[in-house]
């Protein structure tokens, strides 16, 4: 191990980069540490090495940084997490150092931050079902263990409120553990950050939680790092210590801004909306950080939250994270101004992993044939809403109007949910019959009819039941 | 060989000087950790390297060492069933070594070297033998009997050959060339991004049957063709990818996740073993090779894995095979092309794409083909290729797109609005295309007779006239449409939901062979015959609508393939409901 050298070469500091000259042996991804001439240290990794100069990503920017006077150090390992189970219950900084009055974490080992890509051959298929209680998330976009589902949302959307649900409601049947959390915090406000940490505090969640903390007017820079910290935590968590963790991951828009900003710095030549042409590759950094492993009890799944830039789906963020993730829950605000709790957009909204979640043995088996046949009615109800708005309801015809109303119910009595409701599956699926019950057999057409004359019955009899009374 | 030194490192870009005598696309090994690069650039002395592997913590002064050789792959017993990285590492072999994470620097071969196969000669002492003949045969697993071939250089007479149970490495036969006696093992090695030789083209002039409603009766791809799948996140690429790698009637899949989610290759990798070719009922795995370079694998060997997957295809095509090589995604392998062209700070073209883009693709695609192969039985094979791309915002001006439809001949065209209203798969049927429909003619006349020709076409041309029928209905609505019109309405929702949709997760709905597809489309059109003479005898347009055959004729599709002759009493039921007296 060679000792670690100084330099006061720093020759240019721009935004949120920085020149060090005549360097020697610097490594790429290297972390460095910056003394300021009155004695502030400061963090930062390389970005670049070419000859002897060694391009530094400041991550608490550049401010206060002058070429004389600096004494920047390389460290000779990449950023790191030090980590030991102590650190359930605590909140760290956006680099991963504590903020509680909690005592500093002693390291059972340090892991870089970065961690190293999970080979496909051992992963193991995500498949256990996730009931969080919420019947548009249950019932038509199931979670399974070891997914990452990301929220999209828009400013002023209440995905916090969702996240926070899903937190406090989540569970896999049959089974008596909980979650452990782990939260990064990526540029958003105190008050938001508050709202999370109150209701882990209400429910005893905190106790099996990790808390990652980069909040609005902290350094934007430092955000790059926080979701790695976190995931790495979560890593941790669950294949060392075989714990179920739920990471949480918002604001990623603000996680991709400061992305921006550095590739920007760099001057590298902008992908579409000024964004790099590798954000892709680097959202998988971190999205493909989730998953179940063969043979190890742990799992990781993962609820990133990013608001769309002006509710726009084919942004750059929502659309690669799309790309990336196991599907996606979308908010829409037509539906949060109708006053509907959660205003999630159904037939936007997806979950892959379902398929292999859901049937006999892990929710029902009608649970397949129903949500087909859920969103078949309820899409079509969405198209006759839209050709009443055009042409009045003279236009539509009888079928038109029958799903019009479907869609009107489907909407105030399925997706529609109170932020304390916590639904069974079996409340969900139910409550799926007795909405389909109100059309006619012909039109269930996606439905085995095994499973139609098992439970259609009972939920007709109901419906002409209300109907007479 | 010299030794170069790095003197710059960029993300997976490397730049080493004092790299004298190393070629364009050398392999190259990276600092005391080995990393695997390869040489994209050479100026001078100065060589600038695509490292495949993570390059955290290489810095200035490490060495770099040219292996002399180009990126290749080993082609011989061992390929099925294997699931390797872009660069052809098996990734059970690197779990072995490296446990559940990928590390780096790990050297393991493609091909294993412990397994004896059982080698059958086919050519004998005294032979003349040249490029592609057939040396013998390895049965390699159930489904694939494996043909030991001459490599494409050599030629000469066999002076010995072997039989019986070797290694990949064990030398199997003596020919005798020009440049003196050559020992052969059962490995070939070929350069990846070397185009390997057939003897002729041929159009292709049979549809590969995928079992997939939409694509075998409105899109079909030949056998030896190429196809692309474009669509928005969540339109259904990778499903159908999937599905083709399933039930597609070719003999060998090759099948490259190119830079998207871990969990698909895992899905494959689980379920394909316990799946049941239809037609010979062996585990689909049988017959199978995966390429996966997952999206949080280092983005170089993205760019690599397309090229694997291709090479690897040509191989058993060069056999006289029937082959299919899925790609999903290759917007994934052109975004490493920018990656690594915006390091080198090529100048950039459309969207940052280097300009070579387009070139890249074509000559891609142009690997795929029908073909009479190299050897003197002239026996035939065919490479069919079938690309997802993924353009931002499912905006079909992307550049990759626009490339790929340049040379594609068949164009699935996915929608985000038909996916959101699950009708999968979401291909567009007024949207797509398939360039097939001419040569393939003559096949589906001596197999199915012209009425399937013809069938197809009316359906067609139903669904495009729902297309305008529908402009009018939301200016006006339905009640101002004629009831033939409303007829054609209907049978247009009917071919749409009971026979274009399909869903891939349902047992039987899966997988319809031709046979079947023909009769439910028959089903549907014989009701819409007779429904028009109703009509023109007076009858209404709602009696019409309702039917209750329409139901049995909904469920067609969940009939197991065994039970086909149930199809009879639906259409009886047609001609019973439909009588005109
Ligand atoms: N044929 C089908 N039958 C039933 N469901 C389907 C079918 N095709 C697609 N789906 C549904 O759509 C989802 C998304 O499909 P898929 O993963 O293939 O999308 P994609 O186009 O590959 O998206 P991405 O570009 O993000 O990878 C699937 O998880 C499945 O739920
Ligand atoms: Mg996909």
């Amino acid at each position: 191990m060679s000792m670690i050298k100084e330099y006061q070469t720093v020759s240019e500091v721009a935004g949120p980069l920085m020149l060090v000259e005549k360097v020697e042996e610097v490594k790429f991804e290297e972390l460095v540490e910056i003394e300021l001439p009155g004695g502030e240290i400061r963090h930062g990794k390389v970005l670049e090495v070419n000859q002897d100069k060694a391009l530094v990503q400041l991550f608490e920017g550049a401010r206060g940084v002058s070429t004389s006077g600096s004494r920047v150090r390389f460290l000779g390992r990449g950023v790191e997490l030090p980590v030991s189970e102590d650190i359930l219950g605590r909140v760290f900084d956006g680099q991963g150092r504590p903020i509680d009055d909690g005592p500093e974490i002693l390291p059972e080992k340090r892991l870089d931050i970065n961690g190293e890509p999970l080979n496909p051959f051992a992963r193991d298929y995500p498949s256990e079902f996730i009931q969080t209680g919420i019947s548009c998330i249950d019932g038509l976009n199931t979670l399974v263990r070891g997914q990452k589902l990301p929220i999209f949302s828009g400013s002023g959307l209440p995905h916090s409120k969702m996240a926070v649900q899903i937190a406090r409601q989540a569970k896999v049947l049959g089974t008596q553990e909980s979650f452990a959390v782990v939260f990064a915090a990526m540029g958003i406000t105190f008050e938001e950050s508050e709202y999370f940490i109150s209701d882990f505090r209400e429910t005893g969640a905190i106790d099996r939680a990790v808390l990652f903390m980069n909040l609005a007017d902290d350094p934007a820079i430092e955000r790059i790092a926080t979701p790695r910290m976190a995931l790495t935590a979560a890593e941790y968590l669950a294949f060392e210590k075989g714990m179920h963790v739920l990471a949480i991951l918002t604001d990623m828009t603000s996680y991709c801004e400061a992305l921006r900003e550095v590739s920007a710095a760099r001057k590298e030549i902008p992908g579409r909306r000024g964004y790099p042409g590798y954000m892709y590759t680097d959202l998988a950094s971190i999205y493909e950080r989730a998953g179940k492993i063969m043979d190890k009890p742990g799992s990781i799944t993962q609820i990133p939250i990013l608001t769309m830039p002006e509710d726009d789906k084919t942004h750059p963020i929502p659309d690669l994270t799309g790309y990336i993730t196991e599907g996606q829950v979308i908010l829409s605000r037509p539906m949060h101004r109708k006053g509907i709790y959660p205003p999630v957009d159904a037939p936007e909204s997806l979950s892959r992993l379902k398929d292999k979640g859901i049937g006999e043995g892990k929710t029902r088996k009608d649970h397949a044939d129903t949500f087909n046949q859920l969103y078949d009615a309820y899409t079509k109800g969405l198209a006759a809403r839209e050709l009443e708005v055009i042409l009045g309801e003279a236009a539509l015809s009888q079928t038109d109007k029958m799903f019009y109303r479907f869609a009107e119910a489907f909407e105030q009595e399925y997706i529609k949910q109170d932020e304390y409701e916590n639904r069974s599956i079996e409340e969900t699926l139910d409550l799926g019959w007795k909405l389909l019950s109100a059309l006619p057999v012909t039109e269930l057409k996606r439905i085995d009819s095994e499973f139609l004359e098992e439970f259609l019955p009972k939920f007709k009899e109901e419906n002409t039941e209300e109907e007479t009374s | 060989m010299n030794q170069g030194r790095i003197v710059r490192v960029s993300g997976p870009l490397v730049v080493a000087e004092g790299m004298e005598g190393a070629k364009m696309f050398d392999v190259v090994r990276v600092s005391d950790q080995r990393l695997i690069g390869e040489i994209i650039e050479l100026r001078e002395d100065r060589a600038s390297i695509q490292v495949y592997e993570n390059t955290a913590g290489l810095g200035v002064g490490e060495p770099v060492e040219s292996t002399g050789e180009p990126l290749s792959v080993e082609l011989g017993p061992g390929l099925m069933g294997s699931i390797y990285d872009g660069i052809q590492r098996p990734l059970d072999a690197i779990k072995a070594v490296s446990g559940d994470v990928i590390s780096r620097g790990i050297e393991v071969p493609g091909l294993t070297r412990e397994k004896k196969w059982d080698f059958k000669p086919k050519a004998k002492k005294g032979d003349k033998v040249g490029p592609g003949d057939v040396l013998g045969e390895v049965q390699e697993t159930t489904l694939v009997n494996h043909m030991i071939m001459v490599p494409p250089d050599i030629e000469g007479e066999i002076v010995e050959i072997k039989s019986g149970e070797f290694t990949v490495e064990e030398n199997i036969v003596k020919i005798k060339t020009e440049d003196g006696v050559q020992e052969l093992n059962m490995i070939q090695r070929w350069p990846v991004r070397e185009t390997r030789p057939v003897k002729k083209n041929l159009a292709p002039d049979a549809p590969m049957v995928t079992g997939q409603r939409v694509i075998d009766a409105l899109f079909p791809v030949g056998k030896g063709g190429t196809a692309c799948v474009p669509g928005p996140f969540g339109s259904g690429k990778t499903v159908i990818q999937h599905q083709l790698a399933k039930w597609a009637d070719a003999d060998i899949i090759v099948y490259v996740g190119c830079g998207e989610r871990g969990n698909e290759m895992t899905d494959v990798l689980l379920e394909f073993p316990e799946l049941e070719d239809p037609r010979s009922g062996e585990p689909l795995m049988k017959r199978t090779v995966l390429i996966a370079n997952t999206s949080n694998m280092p983005v170089a060997a993205r760019e690599a894995s397309v090229y694997t997957g291709i090479t690897i295809a040509e191989y058993f095509r060069d056999m006289g095979y029937s082959v299919a090589l899925m790609a999903d995604s290759t917007s994934r392998w052109a975004e490493s092309m920018r990656e690594i062209s915006g390091r080198l700070e090529e100048m950039p073209g459309e969207e940052g794409y280097p300009a070579y883009l387009g070139t890249r693709i074509a000559e891609f695609y142009e690997r795929a083909g029908k073909a009479i192969c190299i050897g003197s039985d002239d026996r035939e094979g065919a490479l069919t290729a079938v690309g997802a791309v993924s353009p931002p915002g499912g905006d079909l001006s992307d550049p990759v797109v626009q490339s790929t439809l340049r040379v594609v001949k068949v164009f699935w065209s996915l929608e985000a609005e038909l996916a959101y209203s699950r009708h999968f798969p979401a291909i567009s049927w007024l949207r797509s295309y398939s360039l097939y429909t001419d040569d393939l003619e003559d096949y589906y006349i001596e197999n199915f007779g012209e009425s399937w020709i013809q069938m197809r076409e009316r359906a067609r041309t139903i669904l495009q006239e729902e297309d305008d029928l529908n402009e009018i209905v939301r200016l006006v609505g339905i009640d101002a449409l004629s009831p033939e019109n409303r007829l054609i309405m209907e049978t247009a929702k009917s071919i749409r939901e009971d026979f274009l949709h399909q869903n891939a997760f349902h047992e039987v709905d899966t997988y319809t062979s031709f046979e079947k597809q023909f009769k439910i489309l028959d089903l549907i059109m014989h009701l819409h015959d007779r429904s028009v003479e109703c009509l023109q005898s007076g009858k209404s347009i709602e009696d019409l609508l309702e039917l209750d055959v329409k139901e049995e004729i909904a469920r067609a599709k969940f009939t197991p393939e065994e039970q086909l002759d149930s199809f009879e009493q639906i259409k009886s039921n047609i001609i019973a409901q439909t009588e005109t007296s």
